[in-house]
């Protein structure tokens, strides 16, 4: 008798064990970012009207990319980028503390973040408060004067492999 | 061994007695639900919790009718639309606002109430725990209200709480603490967008008002059996008092029963409490109505100063002064530390702090530690701040930490 009342409990509860899974998996895809999101996740820029020490803010993935030509005179750093004779700086323009946009300051030739006081120096390194890692360096690929955000290229594998930057 | 009376009138007392016991019910839940004499107006709090809540759901339904949760829309529905088109929407809105930021202030004296009278140990655990997961579960409430008219505030905030949750950084233990994905995957997109939007305006509107109806009945289930607290913590035998009372003997009970008694004076408080919060309403509205959200999102401008509504202060604060992952520690232990009181107090002593010794100390302490905190968060993380409110957060990890010591050495009274 209380076999058989065991087993009823049994099977109904593993085959709604087994739908829970199924509706958990579900909700888990429904939340996932959509298909379209993620494929609109390409952008060109061109660099070549940027001017030395002055910040180009550009638009990719929602995320503000900021652009800064360096000074010829300015020290050299394997985080730029080299196109057409120019060296810039290309970062995803998020403090990597907890996401808010640091402003330039051309005239100290630093990023601020208003947000908790981190600061970082021309490169995007950071260099005071919370952030724990230099700006991240979106995948880029070069192409002429321009650069493909969303694609890798040989140039941003390298940087990767060398430990310049997180994957974003 | 039912019996129903074929003469009793359709929906009669006695009829509906018959199929539903309301006579019994009644007694259970309110005509003889004991409360102590020996309380005060703090012991009040809880009603006007709930009321507020009421406030929160018609004022809600009454914006619902408008809101568009749509990142192009959003913003004019609010504040073109609701604000100045529909008849009274500004009402709704301000009444809304109001309410959702009094009742944290109404949260803490709460807890703070509990805090106080030791209301949260000798049996009174699963009160203080599910009071606890209302607190966190308004505090989703009002974050995921704040997201809905797409200002710049929503977004940003959006955006930094959102980013807590990608965790460590990856140079932490290898990294397993590091789920960079993760954020994405819970805003539906790189940035906020329209997928975070609506799943937001999910959450506020229908799934988080559902836990809370929810976990409001378990606070009240697990106030039934050990009964509230009063002023001097003393135990009571509920059920000879109970019987003195309905003997006749009111004056030498030490109990009142819930309804009608207690109700009355807990309508008073409220009655003092609603002229309060009308005033606010019709003439104090703006603090409940941050400035910067008057400016549509834009994910490419961060506001010059970004801070959370006031209730949230002490805790991001809590997170302020410290590198990203010591920040998250911290953080973490301010999101816990109060669920963890009942454990942590190891004096079997119930009485009001003033009276234990050590604990007087520690209450004091903690109470000016959250207002500092509280007035640092506001405050621009510049020069002398920073250390204050570097001071203030270590301080209060430090009165949890000591918490067992100095109640473990406590005699009893
Ligand atoms: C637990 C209680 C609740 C809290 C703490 C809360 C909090 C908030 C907050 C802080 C806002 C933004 C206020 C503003 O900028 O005007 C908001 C907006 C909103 N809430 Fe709630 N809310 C609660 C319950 C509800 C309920 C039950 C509903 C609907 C049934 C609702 C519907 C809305 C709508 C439609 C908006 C957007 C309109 C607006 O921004 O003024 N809320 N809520
Ligand atoms: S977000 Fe930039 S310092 Fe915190």
């Amino acid at each position: 008798m209380s076999n058989r009342r065991d087993f009823m409990g049994m099977a109904l509860g593993s085959f709604a064990a087994l739908g829970a899974l199924g509706a958990l998996y579900a909700a888990k895809r429904t939340w996932d970012p959509l298909p379209s999101v993620k494929s609109a996740g390409f952008t060109t820029i061109d660099l070549s009207p940027a001017k030395e020490n002055e910040l180009v803010t550009e638009k990719w993935r929602g995320k503000p990319i900021f652009i800064l030509k360096q000074p010829a005179d300015a020290p050299k750093s394997d985080r730029e980028i080299h196109v057409a004779g120019g060296r810039y700086l290309v970062v995803v323009g998020l403090c990597t503390h907890l996401g808010c946009i640091p402003a330039y300051l051309a005239d100290k030739k630093q990023f601020k973040c208003a947000c908790h006081g981190g600061e970082f120096n021309s490169v995007g390194v950071n260099t005071f408060g919370p952030p724990p890692r230099p700006l991240d360096i979106p995948p880029f690929k070069i192409s002429g004067t321009s650069l493909i955000l969303g694609e890798t290229g040989p140039e941003y594998e390298k940087m990767l492999a060398a430990g310049l930057t997180l994957k974003v | 061994m039912a019996h129903f009376d074929e003469k009793a009138k359709p929906f009669s007392h006695k009829w509906l007695n018959e199929r539903m016991a309301v006579d019994t019910v009644k007694k259970v839940l309110s005509t003889e639900y004991w409360i102590p004499k020996d309380i005060n107006f703090l012991w009040a709090m809880g009603m006007i919790l709930a009321a507020t809540f009421g406030i929160l759901i018609i004022s809600g339904i009454f914006l619902l009718m408008y809101y568009q949760p749509d990142v192009k829309t959003a913003f004019d529905s609010v504040n073109y639309t609701i604000m100045s088109e529909v008849g009274y929407g500004w009402l709704w809105r301000h009444i809304h606002g109001v309410a959702a930021s009094v009742v944290f202030l109404v949260i803490y004296i709460h807890m703070f109430t509990g805090i106080y009278y030791g209301s949260y140990k000798r049996g009174r655990e699963m009160i203080w725990l599910s009071g606890m997961l209302l607190f966190v579960l308004f505090s989703a409430e009002a974050f995921s209200g704040y997201m809905l008219p797409w200002g710049q505030m929503s977004y940003w905030a959006g955006m930094v709480i959102t980013n807590l949750f990608e965790g460590f950084s990856p140079t932490i233990a290898g990294g397993v603490a590091n789920f960079p994905g993760f954020v994405e995957w819970l805003r539906g997109d790189y940035v906020p967008g329209q997928a975070f939007l609506t799943r937001f305006f999910m959450l506020h509107v229908f799934l988080l008002p559902l836990a809370i109806i929810a976990v409001i009945v378990l606070h009240f289930a697990t106030l039934r059996l050990p009964h509230v607290n009063n002023q001097k913590g003393k135990e009571i035998d509920f059920e000879e008092a109970a019987k003195q009372y309905k003997h006749g003997n009111k004056k030498e009970s030490k109990v009142i029963p819930f309804n009608p008694v207690f109700l009355s004076k807990d309508v008073f408080v409220m009655g003092v409490y609603f002229i309060l919060f009308f005033y606010l309403v019709f003439f104090h509205f703006e603090f409940a109505m941050d400035p910067v959200n008057f400016d549509p999102a834009d994910g490419l401008k961060t506001p010059a100063h970004i801070y959370p509504e006031w209730y949230f202060l002490w805790s991001y604060e809590i997170l302020r002064p410290f590198n990203k992952d010591l920040g998250l520690i911290a953080f973490g232990f301010a999101q816990v530390a109060f669920f963890l009181l009942p454990f942590l107090d190891k004096s079997p002593v119930v009485a009001p702090a003033n009276k234990r010794g050590l604990f007087k100390v520690w209450f004091w302490v903690m109470i000016v530690d959250m207002i500092v905190l509280t007035v640092m968060g506001k405050l621009p993380p510049e020069g002398i701040w920073t250390i204050i409110g570097l001071v203030a957060a270590l301080v209060f990890i430090t009165l949890f930490a000591v918490l067992p010591f100095i109640t473990k050495k406590e005699k009893k009274a």
